[in-house]
Parts: structure tokens; C-alpha cells; sequence
């Protein structure tokens, strides 16, 4: 699906969301209640830079401060965080944190978030963007990855074949949006052939009040030990010192 | 006897943070004997996926977490090792970080105060998924323990740096102390240099490499708080400095974070290098910045504006 029947589809009831020439969207959507959904986002698998987290915190900002609680969706197509000298040289991994750290901050003052990969979304661009929402959705043919397996394969020094063999047994590093929502990531995949807004209506009324995708990632089997590890560690925390964990 | 103990302590103090093991920079920065460790290596806690790949497993996962006591005040620590698979965030060492901070979420029993010693290239390949949405839990859990008041301070001087998520982790924190050696970002050079060619970034160039992510650059741009020498009483003093009176996580600061992020890109964003950066920021020399010592570039930098800011 194109970004505009998405959103045809996602707000039959009307929207001024689009995606500007830097690729960056944002915009406001109508619910059929008559309520709004800010929309912000980034389109066309462009990558994500100091110039384009600059405009989107700065709308998050602005509808924590307006202060009237409408949902904010995070749309993302985004091939990963912009390589570039000079975007490093001006502190990108304070960028990415700002955007996270307001979408945060947003949930903090009671506006839900919902996360909705339909394209590329991998590295810090993800965790800046649709990772940092209270629930994540994706449409099939989501493309969520840390990084392409030619690119894994050249970073551990392991054949391409040996790493995609790997990838159909384990879910733990495996690209693609199976892998995603076995670890726990991404909390649930949209029916294309259904009306979105309905589905975007049922994901808003299930947003989790605390951080579940470690509890999901140990249900769905795709990453059985955080939940347990966390767990175990405050209890030897709070209890004092090697309290066996039980 | 006490002769010897005093060297040997002095020898301590004085040791690299920079080539340290994690291990020895916790017991370089608390207070002797205070360290106790949560899921030690004697429980063998280690990943279940690293066999698959024909490495080695390590029992603490590379992240050692746990409490101790610095200068007399209780605090959690958690420590990368940067030498095993590069200090990398993966489903255990990823867990156990999380585990800690959220403890200090729930229990106000707890110690208030988080310090990591980061030391991480970012997430691990071989555990990919595992480890990116390890480093979103862990981001989210930073500003969930800062909004109930717990300082988290972030330590970087590592040999594997703070990069990828590992740096957003860093930005994340309240605070950010950074030594000379330190690198702070996203991308590695040698990455970017693999994807755009070695003209964009040369990551051989070793000076070029260290003004465009390393700890003096960080520093007088405002992207850390505080400026460490590279040993133990270095970080000890940086940490204890950056424990009071952290910025609080709400909507005026990080409403002065975008202002801040913005002047910076409205000031620098036509840089091409960062000696280019310290010269619009006053620096007289900028040249020198490179070469001076310690105690010079803190003098020099006492004169810069903007670096000290509560906008985190």
C-alpha cells in the first residue's frame, strides 16, 4: 500500500497528513468520533538526520504543550539513521534521543502513541521513531531489520548463505517483520483487507500502560530470557545481596 | 607494608579508564569492598545464541550489574565490557541492564542514583533483534527511573566507545561525562566509510576520527556535561560531580533540549570540520585544541558558552 491509501484509509473521515519534500510527514487525521490523531513520520525509506528529527520532535513538543491528549501516530519508512560525517560530527545520537525521549514524554502525559512501520525501519532511526511508541504495528510487507544480512554478513565476517540459513531458525536476528513480532517488537500486524481505521480504533484501545514486549517476545517464544533475567535481577536488587532467585 | 598498599592504591587511581576492563573500573571508581554484583558470573548466565555462530560465551554476558557505594552514597552501577563482543547489547547483557533499572523504578528503596559505564560499539549482530529492542527497553526504562527521580549518569571513555545504540543510550541519561579518549555517536566511521565511500568519512584518518566523535569535540558542544581525566579519580570526580541536581525529565526540558539541538544545527550545520565548530565557538586556537593537555583544554573550555546547559 502507498502512503496515501494508507491514509485514505486510515482516516476516512479526512486528514492533511502528506509527506513534504524531505520526505518527513506530518499532519493531522480525523477519527470518526470527531476526535484528532497527530501524525508525524518519515516516508520513502529516507533516512533520518539532524534535519529531519529537528521538525518532528518540535510536533511532538507542540501537542504535549497544547495539552489536548489526541493519540499521536508514528508512520515509518525509514532505511536507518543518515551516514554522514558531519551529522555524527553534530551529535546524531543526541538528535534520535531528543525525538525518542519527546514521544516518551508524550505517553508521560497521557497521550497514546502507536507506532505503524509499512516500509524499511532498521537502527537508530527505528529506536528514535516507531521502537519509542507505547505500541507497534506494521502492515505486511513491513521491512523492520538492524541491518540488511550482506551487511551482517560483512560486519561478523560470516558467509551470506550461513547467516539466511540461521535466519529461518532463530527469530533473534533474523530481518524481516516475523522475526520483529516473535521477539516482542512489533505488537501486532493490520489486516490490509480491512478498514484500517477500525484496526487503528482497536490498537488504540489496547495500548499497554507499561513496557509488555519483553512479557510478548517470551509468549510468542521469539525471546524467552529478558522477561526472566529482569525478574531475577530485582529480586536479587531489592532483596539484598545473592538472594537465589526463585 | 602500608608503604606498598599506598602505591598500589595510588597505581589503581591513577590506571586508564580507557584500558581498563569493566570489572577494574568498578572497582577503580566505588568505595573499596562496597561493590556487591547481581547475577554474578558464578549463576553462568550467559547467551544461549552465541554457540550458533561459533563464539565463545561469556558467564556475565559482557554487562556486569549491582550496587556499591561512591564516596559514601549509594548507587547502582551496570558496566559493559567492551572486550567481550564489543560491549555489545544482546538478549542477556540487554536484560540485566533492564532488570536493574527497573528495579530502581519499582522500589524507592533503592539507591537513586544509576551510573553506566558504557563501553559499546552498540547492538549485537548475531543477536540483532534481541538487542535493538533491548537498547528501546532500556531507553524507555532511563527517562521511566528519571520521571521517579533517579539520576542516571552515563560514563564514557571506553575503547568501544558509546555508538550506535549505545549512544542514543548515552543521550538518554541525565548526565554524560566523557574523557579524551571517549567517542560518542552513531555510526562508526568505519561503517559510514563502508556505505558512502572514504570520502565522506576516512575512518583511517585517526585525528579526523577523533574531532568528528571524540570526547574534547562532545564536550565543547554541549553533547557531554562533563569533561574526565582518563583514570579512575578522573570518572570518580566526573560521576560525583553530575549526581546532584540532575535535569529533570519533563516538558521544559526537553523543550530547551529542541532549542538547544537547533541553535546547534542553525550554528555548525555548514561545518566542515570541527576545528571549524571550536573557532565559531571563540576558541582562540582552535588548532591546538588537538594537542593541549588536560588541564589546558579545561581551562580553555571554562570560557565556552552553551556547554553547561540542564537540556537533557
Amino acid at each position: 500500500m502507498t502512503l496515501d491509501d494508507i491514509l485514505a484509509n486510515l482516516f476516512p473521515a479526512g486528514h492533511d497528513v502528506a509527506a513534504g519534500p524531505d520526505r518527513l510527514i506530518l499532519g493531522t487525521g480525523r477519527r470518526r468520533n470527531g476526535g484528532t490523531v497527530q501524525v508525524i513520520g518519515i516516508a520513502d525509506g529516507e533516512p533520518l538526520g539532524i534535519a529531519g528529527v529537528l521538525p518532528l520532535a518540535e510536533r511532538v513538543l507542540r501537542v504535549i504543550a497544547a495539552g489536548d491528549g489526541a493519540p499521536i501516530l508514528v508512520m515509518v519508512d525509514t532505511c536507518g539513521q543518515r551516514m554522514a560525517r558531519r551529522d555524527e560530527m553534530l551529535g546524531l545520537n543526541e538528535y534520535l534521543a531528543h525525538l525518542a525521549k519527546c514521544l516518551r514524554l508524550a505517553s508521560w502525559h497521557g497521550y497514546p502513541t502507536v507506532g505503524l512501520n509499512y516500509g524499511k525501519a532498521a537502527a537508530g532511526a527505528f529506536l528514535a521513531t516507531a521502537l519509542a511508541t507505547d505500541i507497534l504495528v506494521a502492515l505486511p510487507g513491513a521491512e523492520p531489520a538492524v541491518m540488511d544480512l550482506p551487511s551482517m554478513a560483512r560486519v561478523t565476517k560470516l558467509p551470506e548463505d550461513t547467516l539466511r540459513a540461521l535466519s529461518r531458525t532463530t527469530p533473534v536476528f533474523a530481518p524481516g517483520l516475523a522475526a520483529m513480532a516473535e521477539v516482542g517488537a512489533v505488537a501486532e500486524v493490520w489486516d490490509p483487507r480491512q478498514p484500517l481505521d477500525a484496526q487503528f480504533e482497536a490498537t488504540l484501545a489496547n495500548v499497554p500502560g507499561h513496557d509488555v514486549r519483553d512479557a510478548l517476545g517470551a509468549a510468542r517464544g521469539g525471546r524467552r530470557l529478558t522477561a526472566d533475567l529482569v525478574r531475577r535481577v530485582a529480586a536479587q536488587a531489592t532483596g539484598g545481596a545473592h538472594v537465589a532467585a526463585s | 607494608m602500608t608503604g606498598m598498599m599506598i602505591r598500589n592504591e595510588a597505581t589503581v587511581a591513577s590506571a586508564s579508564w580507557f584500558l581498563a576492563s569493566a570489572r577494574e573500573r568498578l572497582t577503580g571508581i566505588l568505595d573499596p569492598g562496597s561493590f556487591v554484583e547481581f547475577l554474578p558470573p558464578s549463576e553462568r548466565v550467559r547467551s544461549p545464541h552465541l554457540a550458533q555462530f561459533d563464539l565463545p560465551a561469556a558467564f556475565d554476558d559482557g554487562m556486569i550489574v549491582g550496587r556499591g557505594r561512591l564516596d559514601g552514597r549509594d548507587v547502582l552501577v551496570a558496566a559493559q565490557e567492551g572486550q567481550f563482543m564489543g560491549g555489545t547489547f544482546a538478549e542477556v547483557s540487554g536484560g540485566k541492564l533492564l532488570g536493574l533499572i527497573r528495579a530502581a523504578i519499582a522500589d524507592p528503596d533503592l539507591p537513586r542514583s544509576i551510573l553506566l559505564l558504557l563501553d559499546s560499539g552498540g547492538v549485537r549482530l548475531q543477536e540483532a533483534n534481541a538487542g535493538e529492542l533491548a537498547v528501546a527497553e532500556v531507553m524507555r526504562a532511563i527517562v521511566e527511573a528519571r520521571s521517579a527521580g533517579v539520576a542516571v549518569v552515563a560514563l564514557v571513555g571506553g575503547r568501544a566507545g558509546a555508538f550506535g545504540g549505545a549512544g542514543l543510550t548515552a543521550a538518554t541519561c541525565s548526565r554524560i561525562a566523557i574523557s579524551e579518549q571517549g567517542r560518542l555517536g552513531v555510526t562508526g566511521p568505519e561503517v559510514i566509510e563502508t556505505n558512502q565511500g572514504v570520502e565522506e568519512f576516512d575512518s583511517q584518518d585517526k585525528a579526523l576520527v577523533w574531532s568528528v566523535t571524540g570526547g574534547r569535540s562532545r564536550r565543547l558542544i554541549g553533547g557531554a556535561d562533563a569533561y574526565a581525566e582518563d583514570t579512575m579519580t578522573g570518572f570518580r570526580a566526573a560521576a560525583l560531580a553530575l549526581l546532584d541536581s540532575p535535569p529533570p525529565f519533563d516538558l521544559l526540558t526537553l523543550q530547551a533540549e529542541q532549542e538547544r539541538l537547533a541553535e546547534r544545527h542553525a550554528l555548525f550545520g555548514a561545518c566542515e570540520s570541527a576545528v571549524e565548530m571550536w573557532g565559531i565557538l571563540g576558541i582562540a586556537d582552535p588548532e591546538a585544541v588537538r594537542d593541549m593537555d588536560d588541564a589546558a583544554f579545561v581551562a580553555i573550555a571554562a570560557g565556552v558558552k552553551g556547554m553547561d546547559h540542564d537540556a537533557r
